[in-house]
Formats: C-alpha cells, sequence, structure tokens
C-alpha cells in the first residue's frame, strides 16, 4: 500500500517548508517514527518521521525546493505491515524459498520498488519475511548494517525463527560486494556531481581562474576571495531582513536608563541565583519584566500590521535575539508577561542553552510578538536595530557604564547608566506612543531594586 | 601478583586456612575473632590449633552475638589493628547489619579520611549441601548497595588465596564471601607464599566468541561445566568469572561482551534487585549497541528460601544442564 507524505505544518503560521535534505535515498527502507527528511522553515531545520513503516519509491520534491503545506513530498510504500501477518502464517515454505532465492548480491536492486502499489502474494510474503527482520533486528544488528551498508530485508537470518543476527551481516558485508559497491558508486557520483575534493594532484601552486564555486569558505571561518555558499538559515535571514526593511517604515529612538539599583538587586540575587538554577543571571530578565509591563501599559506596541487593520496581540510573547557564530536565532518566551522576574531568567537561561546547543525547534522560534536585543555586551552604546517582520518594534539593551550623573537637586552621583534603543514600525504606531512606551520602560527599570523578590 | 618458585594442590577450604595462617605469622596486629574460632578451630577447621599457637587474646571466641563481633572489630580496625572477623554462616550477619553498613563502610567518609576501617569479614554462604533456611544463603546483594564496602566472592583456590590478602592488606572493610559447597569440592594450585590479586578484577576463566557468561563463586564451575558441554557441540562461550563483585570490573565484562555481542548473567542469589540486574544496567547503558540479543539473566527464583527438601533445593538451585540449556537458547537466538 502506497503512503502519500505531504509537508508537514511545523508551526501554527507556517505556510510553506524547504526540503533541507533528504535523509533517504529512493529504495530505502524506513521505520515507523524514523526521520527520513529534514524540512526547514523559519530558521529552524525539522526532522519529520515516517507515520508509516515501508520502502520509499519516490521523492517528489528535490533539495532546496519549497513546497506548501499539506503538498506530497514522497511516496513510501508500506510492506507488509497490514496484510504480512497472514501471508507468514500460511507460507511458510515458500517464504524460506524466496529467502534463499534473493541472496545478498542481488539485494540492492530489490528495494527499487515501482510506485505501483499493486503487488501479488509472492511479494507480499516476502516482504513480510523482511518487515519481521527489521522489527527483529538487534540493536548491534541494525549499527552493523548501517555501517556496511547492508539492508536487513534482503538477509536471511540464521538465528531463532529466521532471525537476522549480527554475524550474518557481517558475512553478508564480506560476501556481497554488489550492494557495497553500488553504495560506493552513488556516493562517489555524489562527489563528482559537486565537483567539490577534485584533487589536483602535481600542480598545488596554479591559482584557479575563477573563485571556486564551493569549498571550505565557511561563515565560520571565511576564507578571503571565495563564495560562502548561503546556508538555509543565512538565506532566510537574508530574506526576513530585506523584508522587514522594504516592507515596514523603521523610526527610532533611544532612551538612558539608570539601572544601578537593579543592578545591585542583580548583584546580590546572582551567585544564589545560579546556585540554585544552574542559570547566569544577567540583567536580561528585569529588563524583560518592565518591557512585558509597559507592553500592557502600550498594547500597540504589542502590535502588528496588517492591510485590514493593526491586529493588536493577545499574548505577550517575547523573542529573544541570540547571535550565534553561524547565525542569528530569536527563540520566544511565550506569555512572558505571566512569568516573574525568576521565571524570565530561567525560560530566558532554557532557550540560550537550547540554541547553543543547536537544540531549537520549531514552536520556540514561532510565535513572537515583540523582540528584545542584548546587544550591550560587547560595549555597543547604541544600536538601530531591524525589527523581526511582523511585529511592532524591537528594543535594546545597550553596554551598562559608570557615569557622572546631575541630580535632581543638582547633586552629581555616580550611576550605572544603560542606553536602550527602540526601532518601531511607523505604520503602526507613531512617536507619540513609542517615545510614552521607552519613558514608561525607562521609569519601571529606575524603580526596581535594590531590594526585592525575584 | 609477587614470584613465586612452587605452589601445591589445595582445596578452597585448605586455601583460606593458609592464607590465614600465612597473615597471622607475618603481622601480629592480626587477630581473629568469631563464634568457635578458637578451642573449636572453626566449624570447618579453617582455624584449627590456631589459639594454641596464636592464643586466645589473637584467637577470640566470642559470644553468639554477631553485631558485637563486627562492632568490636571495627573499633580494632579503627585504632590500628587488623582484625578478620568471622561470621559462622552468612545467614547469621543480619544483626550485624548495622555494623557493617552504617559504621565499617563510612569510617573512611564520616572521619573525612582520619580513621580508615582494614576490616575483613569473612563468611561462608551459598547453598546445594542441604543447608536449609538457615545455612544456604546469598547475601551479597543486600550489601551490594552500599558505597565504601567491597565484596569479593571467589571460586578458585589460587584466588581465595590472592583475593583474601588482598581484603587483608586493603585499608577499607571488605566482605569475604567463601561459597560453602566449594570448600572441599574445588581443588587447584595455589602459589606459595604472600601475593594478592587486585580487588575488583574480573577473569576471563574460558574464551569463547558466541555469547559471555558472568558469574561468581561455585557457579562459575557449574558455568565451565556446560560450556564445556557447548564446546563439545561446536558453540563457542566464554566464561567471566566476576571474582570481585563490587567494585566491578566493567572493562572486563563490556570488552567481552563487544566480543560476543550476547551476555548471560547466571547467579545463584536471587533474580530481583540481584548483581545480575546491576550487570545488565551497566552493559545496556555502555554497549547497548553491541547486543544481538536481549541480557538474559539465569538467577534463583524469587521465593524467600532455599527449602531443605532435595526437590526443593534442586528446585532453588540451578544446575550445569539448565545452565547448558539457557547458553544454547542464547547462542541461537
Amino acid at each position: 500500500m502506497a503512503t502519500t507524505i505531504t509537508m508537514p505544518q511545523l508551526g501554527e503560521t507556517v505556510t510553506e517548508g524547504t526540503v533541507a535534505q533528504w535523509l533517504k535515498k529512493v529504495g530505502d527502507s524506513v521505520e515507523k517514527y524514523e526521520a527520513f527528511v529534514e524540512v526547514s522553515t523559519d530558521k529552524v531545520n525539522a526532522e519529520v518521521p515516517s507515520p508509516v513503516t515501508g520502502v520509499i519509491t519516490q521523492m517528489l520534491v528535490k533539495e532546496g525546493e519549497t513546497v506548501p503545506t499539506g503538498a506530497p513530498i514522497a511516496i513510501i510504500d508500506e510492506v507488509g505491515a497490514a496484510s504480512g501477518t497472514n501471508a507468514a502464517g500460511t507460507e511458510p515454505t515458500q517464504q524460506v524459498a524466496n529467502a534463499a532465492a534473493a541472496p545478498p548480491a542481488t539485494a540492492a536492486a530489490a528495494p527499487v520498488h515501482s510506485g505501483n502499489g499493486s503487488s501479488n502474494g509472492q511479494r507480499n510474503a516476502t516482504d513480510a519475511n523482511a518487515d519481521a527482520a527489521l522489527r527483529s533486528a538487534s540493536p548491534a544488528v541494525r549499527k552493523l548494517a548501517r555501517e556496511h551498508h547492508i539492508d536487513i530485508r534482503t538477509l536471511s537470518g540464521s538465528g531463532a525463527n529466521g532471525r537476522v543476527t549480527a554475524d550474518d551481516v557481517l558475512t553478508a558485508s564480506r560476501m556481497g560486494p554488489a550492494a557495497a559497491v553500488g553504495q560506493a558508486i552513488g556516493v562517489g557520483t555524489n562527489f563528482g556531481a559537486t565537483g567539490a575534493p577534485a584533487a589536483m594532484p602535481g600542480t598545488p601552486s596554479k591559482p584557479p581562474a575563477t573563485p571556486p564555486a564551493s569549498g571550505t569558505s565557511t561563515y565560520g571561518e571565511p576564507i578571503p576571495g571565495t563564495l560562502v555558499p548561503l546556508n538555509q538559515a543565512r538565506r532566510i535571514i537574508a530574506e526576513r531582513m530585506v523584508e522587514s526593511k522594504h516592507t515596514a517604515p523603521h523610526a527610532w529612538s533611544m532612551v538612558e536608563i539608570d539601572v544601578t539599583n537593579v543592578w545591585k538587586w542583580r548583584t546580590r540575587e546572582k551567585d544564589r541565583f545560579e546556585r540554585e538554577t544552574g542559570y547566569k543571571l544577567t540583567l536580561l530578565p528585569f529588563f524583560m519584566r518592565a518591557v512585558v509591563e509597559s507592553l500592557a501599559a502600550f498594547p500597540l506596541m504589542n502590535a502588528k500590521f496588517t492591510p485590514e487593520g493593526l491586529y493588536v496581540n493577545k499574548d505577550v510573547n517575547i523573542g529573544i535575539a541570540i547571535g550565534l557564530s553561524t547565525n542569528l536565532v530569536v527563540p520566544v518566551i511565550k506569555n512572558a508577561d505571566k512569568l516573574s522576574i525568576k521565571g524570565l531568567a530561567i525560560a530566558a537561561g532554557e532557550l540560550i542553552d537550547k540554541a547553543r546547543r543547536n537544540k531549537l525547534g520549531v514552536d520556540d522560534l514561532s510565535g513572537g510578538t515583540f523582540t528584545v536585543n542584548n546587544n550591550g555586551a560587547n560595549g555597543s552604546w547604541a544600536s538601530a536595530p531591524i525589527i523581526n517582520a511582523g511585529q511592532a518594534g524591537i528594543v535594546t539593551m545597550e553596554t551598562v557604564v559608570k557615569k557622572p550623573v546631575v541630580r535632581e537637586d543638582d547633586a552629581i552621583a555616580i550611576r550605572q547608566m544603560m542606553n536602550s534603543c527602540l526601532s518601531l514600525d511607523h505604520r503602526v504606531v507613531d512617536g507619540y506612543v513609542a517615545s510614552g512606551f521607552l519613558a514608561d520602560l525607562k521609569k519601571r527599570l529606575e524603580r526596581m531594586g535594590p531590594d526585592g523578590a525575584l | 601478583m609477587a614470584v613465586t618458585t612452587s605452589s601445591k594442590v589445595l582445596n578452597n577450604v585448605e586455601a583460606v586456612r593458609e592464607t590465614l595462617y600465612e597473615a597471622m605469622k607475618a603481622d601480629d596486629r592480626t587477630i581473629i575473632l568469631g563464634e568457635d574460632v578458637g578451642n573449636r578451630g572453626n566449624v570447618f577447621l579453617i582455624t584449627k590449633d590456631f589459639i594454641n599457637e596464636f592464643g586466645p587474646e589473637r584467637v577470640i571466641d566470642t559470644p553468639i552475638a554477631e553485631a558485637s563481633i563486627v562492632g568490636i572489630a571495627v573499633g580494632m580496625a579503627m585504632e590500628g589493628l587488623r582484625p578478620i572477623a568471622e561470621i559462622q554462616f552468612a545467614d547469621f550477619i543480619y544483626p550485624a547489619f548495622n555494623q557493617i553498613v552504617g559504621e565499617a563502610a563510612k569510617t573512611r567518609y564520616r572521619s573525612n579520611g582520619e580513621y580508615t576501617c582494614p576490616l575483613v569479614i569473612r563468611t561462608p554462604y551459598g547453598g546445594g549441601v542441604r543447608g536449609a533456611l538457615s545455612h544456604s544463603v546469598s547475601i551479597e546483594a543486600l550489601f551490594y548497595h552500599v558505597p565504601g564496602l567491597k565484596i569479593v566472592a571467589p571460586a578458585f583456590p589460587a584466588d581465595v588465596k590472592g583475593l583474601l590478602n588482598a581484603a587483608i592488606d586493603d585499608p577499607d572493610p571488605v566482605l569475604f564471601l567463601e561459597h560453602k559447597k566449594t570448600y572441599r569440592l574445588i581443588k587447584g594450585e595455589v602459589p606459595e607464599g604472600h601475593y594478592t590479586i587486585p580487588l575488583g578484577k574480573a577473569n576471563v576463566v574460558k574464551e569463547g566468541t558466541q555469547l559471555t557468561v558472568v558469574s561468581y563463586g561455585l557457579y562459575v564451575h557449574w558455568a565451565l561445566e556446560a560450556a564445556q558441554q557447548l564446546q563439545s557441540e561446536g558453540l563457542s562461550v566464554e566464561v567471566v568469572d566476576l571474582r570481585s563483585i563490587r567494585p566491578m570490573d566493567k572493562a572486563t565484562i563490556l570488552s567481552s561482551v563487544e566480543k560476543t555481542r550476547k551476555l548471560l548473567i547466571i547467579h545463584e542469589d536471587n533474580k530481583f534487585g540481584g548483581i545480575g540486574a546491576e550487570i545488565s544496567a551497566m552493559v545496556a547503558e555502555e554497549a547497548l549497541f553491541h547486543l544481538d540479543a536481549p541480557i538474559r539473566r539465569h538467577c534463583a527464583p524469587d521465593v524467600p528460601a532455599m527449602g531443605y527438601a532435595l526437590p526443593l533445593e534442586e528446585e532453588y538451585m540451578s544446575s550445569p544442564a539448565e545452565m547448558a540449556q539457557a547458553m544454547r537458547e542464547m547462542v541461537k537466538f
């Protein structure tokens, strides 16, 4: 039975997906829940599990191609899952005959079925047997089969009840070069197509006439005179930045905030917090707490522009911009207004940790309504951030510096000061609302600390 | 192991006796205490005549009070003596549980290393001798959970001597388990003079390629017998004698399992929560992708004790034939 696999909807607002990488080839077997394709959407790559056990007979979308959610991307032929049990039970001798007639040497060709769903009884019996072999494969068998590029279903098992044993895999690897050769050729062809490591023995000093199309130059280690190929994340970042700058007229404003008391509060709590939670306590959660309170006071800052009107978001979902060595990610703390400073610190800590380990999922990255960018770590004093498309604003935290400040009573005091910059979508709000928001944010932060509970 | 010039054939009980005698001769801090170890010379005659040679101050007959035997020995050990306490049968060790687990095992930790407890507790354990409910028990799993305690259960006379010497030399408490059915049944070459075998090292007593069997004590001998039977059928089984139960020799077990890809654990103690459970968990954690069959444990049924009636004892105990069948099924899986 052939099952058509469609582009999944990864995230509630997602309408299309790109096949980033096929993890299988046509003819490969795939188990239910086994990842067989990597799909990328907004800045994230997700492995998609197969809904059925079977053999991939067709791949309908090329790597790099984008299709709408729900569009067919592959066809998987379910082998014997439903009808197999009967056939296996009633035709034991035929199974043995089939197994014997399918030595490892012919195995490579076997899985390349046509997409034709109709199958005769004989094939069902074989497939049922093969399916059973797959299901009873031990961890060692699976590992060895992967290492030696052997399809377990093509082996006749020597273990109890025809189970394929680790030794069977090793024997097939030694005796059935056909399968292995097929693999080797496949790999070789791939390399040839990209032209990548085409070695030039004897001519090492000859400079290439044109820059190589690809090679080892990467975003992390760029080589002068070469092209860094665009990976999926970089391509999406580029598109989103251009989209935002082209569609949302950016305006900009900055306030200077006295964070002396917040700083004292944070300094007093940080050791205990880290001990108790394992996460560092930075200024970020304090700032975010003030931001969500100010958003509540200025709901238009939490809105988005649509041709029909300004949609004022019900939820307050704060994105945190995190710069990684290879790209930028903006994971989102959902319902951030419902969290205390401590809750925000833990939520941010978890997301930062996930981002660094490259473990962010689609859900972590979608649904943001406003963004905070902690920009001051390297000493930045002011910046003009680009709004995350679909939001009304983005606010930054710049570096904290000690400054002489003239107080209201004309006394001069040394205070810890931080600039906060706001980029706003001028279609959504005007300067009146935006400056009110910034002033409110400043007021809230300056009132925080030096005492209190996180 | 020290260089030794000669050896002689001893059984396990003689190996214990010789080791204890040499320890008493070599170091007058060595004290033996327990029920009937003095005038009676131990119920298996292990310390026969020791009291005449070393005197009642070093070979101490105690009351029937196991908590006191171990408690006094802990005090001796902490204050510089090298006591070797005997629990006459492992079945009687329960009153001393607090002294072993609560005191001996924690001495070094509790005193931040200021005190250690160089104590050996010897005790005969195990069944198959018509010992019924009170002279058959395996106690290793009860103590196995306790950090700070080493547990040794040798199978061969040469290992008995080398490991008992290592236990006596060890600065921390060691529970030394002697399988009573092997006492006079098992004989072997034992090197003369003082030598030690490191605690925590298993021994591959038979090499094979299709299945790893891990066991200890009496069942090592039966597993070897079963493995020989399989050899004659063309099936190749590797037998690992654990020797030390804790520390566990992970490296030897893992390297054997990685070779054979199958693991059968055989022990006389009950299956539930036994030594096999820990070995299984360790191998599943560290070598899952080498396994070509489910790990199997061949152990005693979960009944409260070994019955006196022969059919009950036989039902409780395994046999070389049963072990061979389990091995066969594993190899052919």
